[in-house]
């Protein structure tokens, strides 16, 4: 394997509905940003593309990727369609990485993109139960919302984790997209506000849960040599992992925690793990990701991670796989005020305030969930931010960290079946 | 439609925000303005057109069908691994563990509550149905978990982790996991 660079980086805006465009037009805005922030990148250079996205049914539309790939203007090059649920997006950059570090592509485009607004929110609900077991837990609950709201009640049984806890995510995330101009919600948002917006699935409610979106992502990641010609800040992946683990959440196992570097067999004594309140996937791709990037303490060699929060449970349930904090610590973790960013003030008392910001560009809570490209969104916002170059792409210096020189991106389907992370770091 | 949770607030009841409930009707049209001058078609606005898609699956349960069978005859039934006794709540004909085949088994009747949610929202076909519970159940002696609808209490306030329930079977069989259904035990 040779090393791979990420050289540019775009974003359509993320809509709750895009009617003036196509998917493949969505594509082709993202692309063109893309391309756009790289002029020493011609088209002829491009070597091939991976593309992503995560139902048929919201597209109603068989083979959109080579659609999206022709109106790029990318064939005859190679492509292919990768798909993985929630995690589809991770997956694709992941894809691209692969492409390029096997020698088989010089520069690689990911691609991706949905469109949920093509259905009302509960027929949208449907399409994505279907990624749920048909045979015993659709016909059943049939909702993810529900499937989430199980596992955080059983977090709270387990470590005392509280829905306060739970609404300081939301705040911090919505808090945070008010200076993205890329997101779809950007609320000044109380932990009472959270609380008093409508129940959705016990203890979640409407604005623990991201939102459903039209949007597309695209990221251009190369070999050293060209990273070296097309940018002058190149920015080097220098970790991969992905996780899995079985789709139906009630046969997860109770065995011992998988442990990360900085852990010890004797701080889960009597941890049944994974359970409902854990994902195994999660850990199993952090710390796949960390050994190849030479981490051995996340929270202190990591300056930021833009982290797959489908809910305010799952983001704190994410702390403690990606070892940012121990199991079952995450409720405190958020509340200490570890996760939220220096310099914005959230109206909330924090002591220990921006230790390691998460979710700085505001995560799926408030950027949206248009889940194809939802993966590569966070990689582009992450590159961004390593690159210091937050104030050219958002319009404002808000959420530009001061140091940024290493971020993690998370990417999680189903009830964590599928997760990947990735490590990205400056590369000059 | 999603319900609220929360109790009366004291304040007064304006709400700016409110919206009319969204719906897929809308009017039929047979004439779609058109402009002389072809330069002024990318400012049209988008026609957007309803589509209605129907499937009518003969979706085969496969190895899964004695346990639907088993729903029919007031049975739960799991499946246990030979090899490595590993005993699955939710059946599964292969051991995840050691790849052995497993073995059919029946399930207890009686449980426990190991975590729960209430749900007021949901997917399009289970929209009429809210709100309702669900629960993944616990047995004695069993590995892995079941996951249920809960009836017999009104709100998350009255389900406890840890909680007894015991199942309950519709008569009239659907050949549907909700076949099976649990309640508190008294
Ligand atoms: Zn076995």
């Amino acid at each position: 394997m040779r090393p791979v660079y990420m050289v540019s980086g775009g974003v359509s805006k993320f809509e709750k509905a895009r009617p003036d465009a196509t998917f493949q037009k969505m594509v082709k805005e993202a692309f063109d940003y893309t391309m756009g922030d790289v002029p020493r990148l011609k088209p002829s250079m491009i070597d091939g593309s991976v593309g992503s996205y995560f139902s048929d049914h919201f597209t109603r539309q068989l083979m959109a990727g080579i659609m999206a790939t022709d109106y790029l203007g990318l064939c005859p090059k190679p492509n292919k369609r990768i798909e993985g649920g929630g995690a589809t997006g991770g997956l694709c950059f992941q894809g691209a990485w692969e492409a390029v570090a096997s020698g088989r592509m010089d520069v690689c485009v990911a691609f991706g993109f949905e469109t949920m607004s093509h259905v009302q929110t509960w027929k949208g609900n449907e399409f994505i139960a279907l990624a749920s077991d048909v045979n015993f837990d659709y016909p059943v609950g049939g909702f993810y919302s529900g499937y989430y709201a199980m596992m955080v009640n059983r977090h709270m049984h387990e470590f005392g984790t509280t829905v306060e806890q739970l609404a300081m995510v939301s705040v911090k995330n919505h808090m945070n997209a008010y200076a993205n101009p890329y997101a779809q919600k950007r609320k000044k948002l109380t932990i009472q506000d959270v609380r008093n917006s409508t129940m959705v699935a016990y203890p979640l409610t409407l604005l623990d849960i991201c939102v459903m979106s039209d949007g597309a992502a695209v990221c251009i990641l190369a070999s050293e040599e060209m990273a070296r010609k097309l940018t002058d800040r190149p920015v080097k992946i220098t970790g991969v992992g992905t996780g899995t683990d079985m789709m139906r959440m009630a046969d997860r196992p109770h065995g011992d925690v998988i442990l990360a570097p900085n852990e010890k067999k004797s701080d889960y004594k009597n941890l049944k793990y994974p359970g409902v309140h854990s994902f195994r996937a999660g850990r199993s791709a952090g710390l796949q990701a960390y050994r190849m990037a030479g981490i051995t303490d996340p929270k202190k060699e990591i300056d930021f991670v833009e982290l797959h929060d489908a809910y305010t449970s799952s983001e704190i349930q994410t702390y403690e796989d990606l070892a940012l904090c121990k199991y079952g610590e995450g409720g405190k973790f958020v509340e200490e005020g570890h996760p939220f960013m220096p310099q914005i003030d959230y109206g909330l008392k924090l002591k220990k305030k921006g230790t390691i910001p998460v979710n700085p560009s505001g995560g799926l809570i408030a950027c949206g969930h248009p889940v194809g490209a939802t993966g590569l969104m966070q990689a582009v916002f992450a590159f961004w931010q390593i690159q210091g170059t937050i104030k050219k792409h958002y319009g404002f210096p808000d959420l530009q960290l001061k140091k940024a020189n290493r971020g993690l991106i998370h990417s999680h389907a189903g009830t964590g079946t599928y997760v990947t992370v990735s490590i990205m770091e400056r590369g000059w | 439609m999603a319900k609220i949770f929360n109790k009366a607030k004291k304040a007064p009841r304006y709400n700016p925000a409110a919206k009319l409930e969204e719906v897929m009707t809308g009017t039929t049209v047979f004439n779609v303005p058109f402009p002389k001058d072809l330069d002024a078609l990318k400012d049209m606005s988008p026609i957007v057109i309803k589509h209605p898609y129907y499937v009518e699956y003969l979706h085969s349960y496969g190895q899964d069908s004695p346990f639907f069978a088993g729903l029919a005859n007031r049975k739960i039934l799991g499946t246990r691994c030979p090899k490595c006794d590993y005993t699955y709540a939710t059946p599964r004909m292969h051991c995840t563990h050691c790849g052995e085949e497993t073995n059919w088994v029946e399930i207890p009747q009686e449980g426990r509550v190991h975590t729960f949610t209430t749900c007021y929202f949901g997917s399009e076909e289970f929209l009429k149905e809210t709100p309702f519970h669900l629960v993944l159940v616990e047995f004695d002696g069993v590995d892995t978990l079941l996951l249920a609808r809960l009836i017999g209490v009104d709100g998350p306030e009255d389900i406890r982790i840890g909680m007894k329930i015991r199942a309950k079977f519709r008569r009239n069989s659907q050949l549907k996991p909700t076949d099976v259904y649990f309640v508190p035990v008294a």
